[in-house]
């Protein structure tokens, strides 16, 4: 029970706020570079983006459809008032919104990273308590030297060995696209998987073998505890912190590796949209899929630090 | 901060910077000697920097003219990893290829420690608005995955050699200033530092000879594996057709173009991503081995 000194719930209240308030100017800075992205193409960016054969009336169009005939200040202040109305802007190659083509899209990348990170997350903590509680053995080694390969595998190159194996020669699995449904997911789901799964073990069994050497284990046991109570109950259970904050700095890794992953297996997802747009010089989708993948990681940080405080009750949220 | 402290900065490392400054150094590399796997990781970058150089003395073939006749010709013993679809030797490609990876590396991670160090020893030491200006700063480059930011920069860079070491560089500095303001943090109370102080040691010469070196140990564990992240990044910018540009023989990029082929000959996707697999595998371990070895809560 609650006695005495400020209501607890209070201040994890004013703890959020607080991490609301300071994440503000950490997007007003993100939605800086995104804009000056485009003002730092080499050259002027109306021309680079209409390409070699673009006649002068297109060069001017773009010009005047990105706003570059006004001043910088204007520009910029105009680029923050859409952002907040939720307007990035026209894509250059289809001539749809941005917002749209983005949207068409998500749900694909929500898909993968998140499967990805669920696969990652069962595997990767199991493998770390396992090899903990046989430290030294031969299953100690196999995971830990698993986990090392995994954090070392080019995704891209995992993925196209993958294709080979399962696509070109077993031929159970679908090598491109996402027609096939769930069975389409297998291989861009475990290809994204590997690298979080290979740190989250390893997070998770070193931060298990400190645990597993305190006192209040010893004590567990001692008092005849059953080993899976001891297991879960009183070690993993304090060893969660520095997992929690692995899965979530995994998650915006995911978010990352989804570009190549996306690109090895044509998943048509914002991974795919940002190098294609890349490629055809589509600037404002470059922009908007920056910013909205950037804006997601900047959300999964935030929400770690607070199941963070909320799992630790040592934090104080002051 | 607002963002959780990152897994490279956890308790191990930080315990390690008080570790140097205990012990000599000859201790530290008679633990990594005994350390497998950081010699495992020693091997195969032996093996990569003398491959890279004496490999084409043995196989002469040029990594770059195109001859279509030889084109897609199996694995023999005049082309020990079959040619590209081009006609070139794919072995003497990788070899020259290893040469690219090596300067990818070392330059993006120099840029890294280069700009991270003294931005994080500035920040952490003398606090105040200099700390809060350079920790939004990093916290902006830490609200992009590491790879887009990396993308975006080179977005607007454009492709090629020098544009993909400053993008991978930027992106690998966070890391480092975050590192060394921890540990500039704790060395400023120090109290032969906040004795130094007093006695009107200049800033600078406290900055350069306490808590650079301080912070020396975490630093070198982390620029080994960064090493590995940073050719991760390179080779995927690559592999997009976004970094390096061919006819250079760059890992990445090679892989990225043998995808119009690995139906037919999978052999040129093989060769180029077990190449970068066994840089970044090497990194890592001697990144841990490093670790390790420079942690005395472990021995």
């Amino acid at each position: 029970m609650w006695k005495g000194g400020p209501d607890p719930r209070c201040l994890l209240l004013t703890y959020i706020v607080r991490r609301l308030l300071v994440a503000i100017p950490t997007l007003l800075g993100v939605a800086t570079v995104i804009f000056s992205l485009l003002r730092l193409l080499p050259g002027d960016p109306a021309i680079t983006i209409a390409g070699p054969t673009a006649t002068p009336e297109t060069i001017v169009n773009i010009r005047h459809q990105l706003g570059l005939d006004q001043p910088v200040w204007q520009q910029y202040l105009g680029f923050l008032g859409r952002l907040l109305r939720g307007d990035l802007g026209i894509s250059t190659r289809t001539g749809a919104p941005v917002v749209q083509e983005i949207f068409t899209r998500a749900p694909f990348t929500a898909v993968l990273a998140v499967t990805s990170l669920v696969l990652a997350i069962a595997i990767g903590v199991l493998a770390g308590v396992v090899a903990a509680t046989r430290r030294n053995t031969g299953a100690d080694l196999g995971i830990s030297g698993g986990a090392v390969f995994g954090v070392s595998m080019p995704t891209y190159w995992l993925g196209l060995m993958l294709i080979v194996v399962f696509a070109v020669h077993l031929r159970v699995l679908p090598a491109a696209g996402a027609d096939a449904g769930a069975l389409s997911l297998v291989l861009p789901a475990i290809t994204l998987a590997l690298f979080s799964m290979g740190l989250v073990a390893r997070q998770t069994r070193s931060a298990m073998l400190e645990v597993l050497g305190q006192d209040y284990v010893r004590t567990a046991r001692a008092k005849g505890a059953g080993r899976s109570a001891v297991l879960v109950r009183h070690a993993l259970r304090n060893a969660l912190l520095p997992i929690v904050t692995t899965i979530g700095l995994q998650f915006g890794a995911l978010l990352g590796g989804a570009v190549l992953t996306e690109s090895v297996f044509a998943w048509p997802g914002v991974g795919r949209l940002l190098v294609d747009s890349i490629s055809s010089r589509d600037y404002p989708v470059v922009q908007g899929v920056v910013l909205l993948l950037s804006l997601a990681f900047i959300a999964i940080n935030l929400l770690t630090d607070l199941v963070y405080a909320y799992v630790d009750p040592r934090i104080r949220y002051s | 901060m607002s963002i959780p402290v990152s897994a490279t900065a956890d308790p191990p490392e930080i315990a390690a910077e008080v570790a140097l400054a205990s012990q000599p150094r000859s201790r530290v590399w008679a633990r990594l000697r005994t350390h497998p796997s950081a010699m495992v990781g020693f091997g195969i970058l032996a093996v990569y920097v003398l491959a890279s150089f004496l490999g084409p003395l043995v196989f002469r073939y040029d990594p770059i003219h195109q001859n279509l006749a030889d084109a897609y010709l199996p694995i023999s013993p005049a082309h020990p990893l079959g040619t590209d679809d081009l006609g070139r030797d794919e072995l003497v490609r990788l070899l020259f290829g290893a040469r690219y990876t090596l300067v990818l590396g070392f330059a993006a991670v120099a840029i890294g420690v280069g700009i991270g160090v003294p931005v994080g020893a500035i920040s952490g030491y003398f606090g105040g608005w200099v700390d809060l200006l350079g920790q939004r700063v990093t916290d902006i480059l830490l609200a992009f995955p590491n790879i887009l930011l990396a993308l975006a920069l080179v977005a607007t860079l454009g492709v090629g050699l020098q544009n993909v070491i400053i993008s991978v560089g930027i992106t690998s500095i966070p890391v480092f200033v975050r590192l060394v303001r921890a540990s500039a943090l704790s060395v400023r109370e120090l109290p032969y530092v906040e004795a130094g102080r007093a006695l009107g040691v200049p800033s600078l010469v406290i900055l350069l000879r306490h808590v650079v070196p301080n912070s020396l140990a975490p630093v070198i564990v982390q620029a080994s594996l960064q090493l590995g992240a940073a050719i991760l990044i390179a080779a995927g910018l690559g592999f997009l057709g976004l970094g390096v540009q061919s006819p250079t023989p760059e890992w990445g990029t090679m892989l990225g173009q043998s995808r119009g082929y690995i139906f037919s000959d999978a052999n040129l996707a093989t060769f180029p991503g077990l190449a970068i697999f066994g840089a970044v595998l090497a990194f890592n371990l001697v990144g841990d081995g490093l670790r390790d070895a420079l942690d005395p809560r472990l021995q």
